[in-house]
């Protein structure tokens, strides 16, 4: 496989896994889920960083690679202690139900 | 102690200052512990003291400076400021203002104009202040009544002493308030506090002529200080007629503030209701000092008024109608008091004449008489006023000859001077000015015909006075003619000493204030106007006033009152003064109090200020609540527009261009 190939592989595999995602975060009504789907977006973001990275030869991307999966790890911290503290406040996890917050 | 010594007028100044203010301090800081411990009079004591001691001083300061020059023409005069070491002429006088290239030391200036005030201020003042003592003697308030008489004095000294315009202008202000403090003395009575505010706020309008003339000056003249000032007035090019040049327009500003002080047309309204005050209050800031602070203040500045035509003939002019108006006025009033404020405002026109005419000196001198007889004579009313009572009705006295004789044999000197009889103070005076109304170039004739004939006035209107209240037969009712009886000593000894002054204050080998005066002025000598026939013509215009005004109020009682119905307009005209308050009034309650309801309130407040400030508050209302609709609460739907919006975001920034 030629280097082309595997960037070129490597994004489309990275725009799929961000569509599958993104998909996720609208179409799921668990909260958990979505959680997990906004996590899958993420990476794919980060696999199409690492592509460029290898495309361009430098490093700068994969220095980002590391940012993002600090702020993921911290908002995956944050985010499971919300859902923690709903589910044991509303007794669901369903993300329609969580709609006080309107005018 | 050896400028003490050596130069008194150095330092004494500031102490004639420091009493009477001591004194207010003492009396305000302790006036209620005082009262409360029933020393009131032990206050007025006080208050007597300071005054009194104020003049000693002054007279051993004035003293010692005249013993400097050695020839009658050498202008004296002395700066006294506060600095160290004092009397030191090398040293750095104590800055009061500075700002910029504005220096304005705290000095004072002593020299024969000002000198002359000063004892007339200690002086009269120091007279009043006794009489105070039996006058008010049975006033809860007389504490509070003394400090404020304190206070005048301090500001009255501060204002005829202040070296330069600033320094004037405290004192200006400071009467002013003390006049306010004064006429609204009983300020439980509404006419009283009523009059007490008119005065202040026609005060007011004076004042801002006279801040916007000394602002001009200084713009103008580089300086404020009053010697610099008048003695580089020599050099300036005289301003003809109709010429409006800056030294009219100064002068002419500052003129406006005398109007207001001096009681001058137009702004004279607020001296007769000035009246409301205490009776000693009205001789001594009504009579005899503030009100002559205008005529001091154009006098203190001859040098620049005689730098313009224009400036003067107004001056001129302005005084000539309003010693007419008033006499007039004076003629049908029937408040005692009220004959006399009109008076006052009437002699005052005089003085002004004289000014504008050239004749300062002969202002000063009727301003020197003036505060002796009319002192007189304010005080003297109040003594019939405490006689009866206090009634103030002349209509309800009469033949109080006999039963307060000390009295009415004061008050006939006072009379007599004012009216113009020969050999009293107020003739010479009077002559003196009518002598100065024919420098005054083409308009001359005209003005001392309205001098001449607003003098028969004047005695005219005082011996209407003189002969309803003290001759013919008791008015009043019975009740009231048992109560009446002489007053105190301590407000007889007064009289009698202003009586004298009344009589003396005028003659040559005693006192010659022009000659004293002269060298102050800087002007050109001017060739003095002898007109043979002048003196006997006002001795007869004064002998004609008092013997009409005699003879119809003694013998033929019943011609005035036909006179009035024969001239209904005429009286009606006198009775309404003019209609000056009822134009005011109009155009106050008309033009402000209307305008500021309709206009003002309702057109501009209410439909444009108001609706200005509720209309964004509706608008920014009105948006919210369909903006709101937004924040739907369904997660996804934010989640939508995000990815909505980074898609367009992103569109944007890859749109090929």
């Amino acid at each position: 496989m030629t280097p082309d190939r595997l960037v070129q592989s490597a994004l489309l595999l990275s725009l799929a896994l961000f569509v599958i995602g993104a998909v996720g975060v609208f179409l799921r009504r668990n909260v958990i889920t979505v959680f997990m789907c906004v996590e899958l977006m993420l990476n794919a973001v980060n696999l199409s960083f690492v592509a460029f990275s290898r495309a361009l030869g430098t490093l700068d991307a994969q220095v980002l690679v590391f940012f993002v999966l600090t702020v993921a790890a911290a908002e995956a911290a944050v985010g499971l202690a919300i859902i923690i503290a709903i589910h044991r406040h509303r007794d669901t996890l369903d993300l329609d139900a969580f709609n006080l917050m309107k005018w | 102690m050896n400028v003490l010594m050596e130069q008194p007028y150095q330092v004494l100044p500031f102490l004639v200052l420091a009493l009477p203010l001591a004194g207010f301090i003492v009396l305000a800081l302790f006036g209620d512990s005082i009262k409360r411990q029933g020393e009131s009079t032990g206050a007025g004591y006080l208050a007597c003291g300071t005054v009194i001691a104020a003049f000693l001083l002054a007279a051993w300061s004035i003293r010692s400076l005249l013993g400097l020059g050695v020839r009658a023409e050498d202008i004296r005069f002395a700066q006294p400021s506060l600095g160290w070491p004092p009397g030191d002429p090398q040293r750095v006088p104590l800055p009061w203002i500075s700002v910029g290239g504005l220096e304005i030391p705290f000095a004072l200036l002593l020299d024969p104009l000002s000198s002359l005030l000063t004892l007339v201020v200690t002086g009269v003042g120091s007279l009043i202040h006794v009489y105070s003592l039996g006058y008010m003697a049975h006033d809860e308030d007389r504490v509070r009544y003394f400090s404020y008489l304190n206070l005048f004095t301090f500001f009255m000294l501060l204002l005829v002493l202040g070296g330069n315009l600033p320094l004037m202008f405290v004192g200006w202000e400071g009467v002013g308030l003390c006049s306010y403090l004064l006429i609204g003395f009983w300020y439980k009575k509404k006419s009283a506090s009523d009059a007490g505010k008119k005065a202040f706020i026609v005060n007011r309008i004076g004042d801002a002529g006279l801040i916007l003339g000394m602002i001009l000056a200084f713009h103008a003249f580089g300086t404020l200080d009053l010697v610099d000032i008048t003695s580089n007035a020599g050099s300036l090019v005289r301003e003809h007629l109709g010429e409006f040049g800056v030294v009219t327009t100064v002068c002419l500003l500052l003129f406006v503030g005398a109007t207001g002080k001096s009681a001058q047309i137009p702004l004279h309204v607020w001296l007769p209701d000035a009246m409301e005050g205490p009776t000693p209050v009205s001789a001594l800031i009504h009579a005899a000092t503030m009100v002559t602070a205008g005529v001091y203040m154009v006098a203190r500045l001859a040098p620049l008024y005689h730098g313009s035509v224009t400036a003067s003939t107004v001056v001129a002019v302005v005084g000539a109608a309003t010693a007419f108006m008033a006499a007039t006025v004076a003629m049908v009033q029937t408040d005692i008091k009220k004959v006399l404020a009109y008076s006052t405002v009437s002699q005052l026109g005089f003085m002004f004449l004289a000014a504008g005419c050239g004749a300062y000196g002969a202002a000063v001198f009727h301003l020197f008489t003036h505060a002796f007889f009319k002192a007189l004579l304010f005080l003297g009313s109040g003594s019939v006023i405490h006689a009866m009572g206090g009634e103030q009705d002349i209509r309800r006295m009469g033949g109080l000859l006999k039963k307060i004789p000390v009295t009415a044999g004061t008050f006939a000197i006072g009379t007599a001077a004012i009216a113009g009889v020969p050999f009293l103070s107020g003739f010479y005076s009077k002559e003196a000015i009518l002598a100065g109304t024919l420098g005054a170039g083409r308009l001359g004739p005209w003005l001392l015909g309205v001098g001449l004939f607003t003098a028969g006035l004047t005695a005219f209107y005082m011996t209407r006075l003189f002969v309803l209240t003290f001759l013919g037969h008791f008015r009043g009712d019975h009740e009231a003619e048992h109560h009446v009886h002489e007053s105190p000593w301590s407000m007889l000894i007064p009289l009698c000493l202003l009586a004298v002054g009344s009589i003396v204050a005028g003659y040559h080998w005693l006192i010659d204030v022009p000659g004293f005066l002269r060298p102050v002025f800087r002007l050109p000598e001017a060739h003095p106007h002898h007109v043979g026939w002048l003196l006997p013509a006002a001795l007869l215009v004064a002998l004609a006033g008092i013997a009409t005004a005699a003879f119809l109020y003694t013998l033929y009682s019943d011609v005035p009152e036909r006179l009035v119905t024969r001239f209904r307009g005429v009286y009606r005209a006198l009775t309404a003064k003019y209609g000056f308050d009822l134009a005011y009034d109009a155009f106050a309650s008309r033009v402000i109090v209307g305008g500021s309801e309709k206009l003002l309130w309702k057109a501009v407040d209410t439909s444009l200020i108001d609706r200005a400030v509720n209309g964004s508050g509706e608008l920014v209302d009105a948006v919210s609540r369909r903006v709101r609709l937004l924040q739907s609460g369904v997660v996804r739907g934010y989640a939508l527009l995000i990815l909505a919006g980074t898609v367009a975001i992103l569109g944007y920034l890859m749109w090929p261009r």
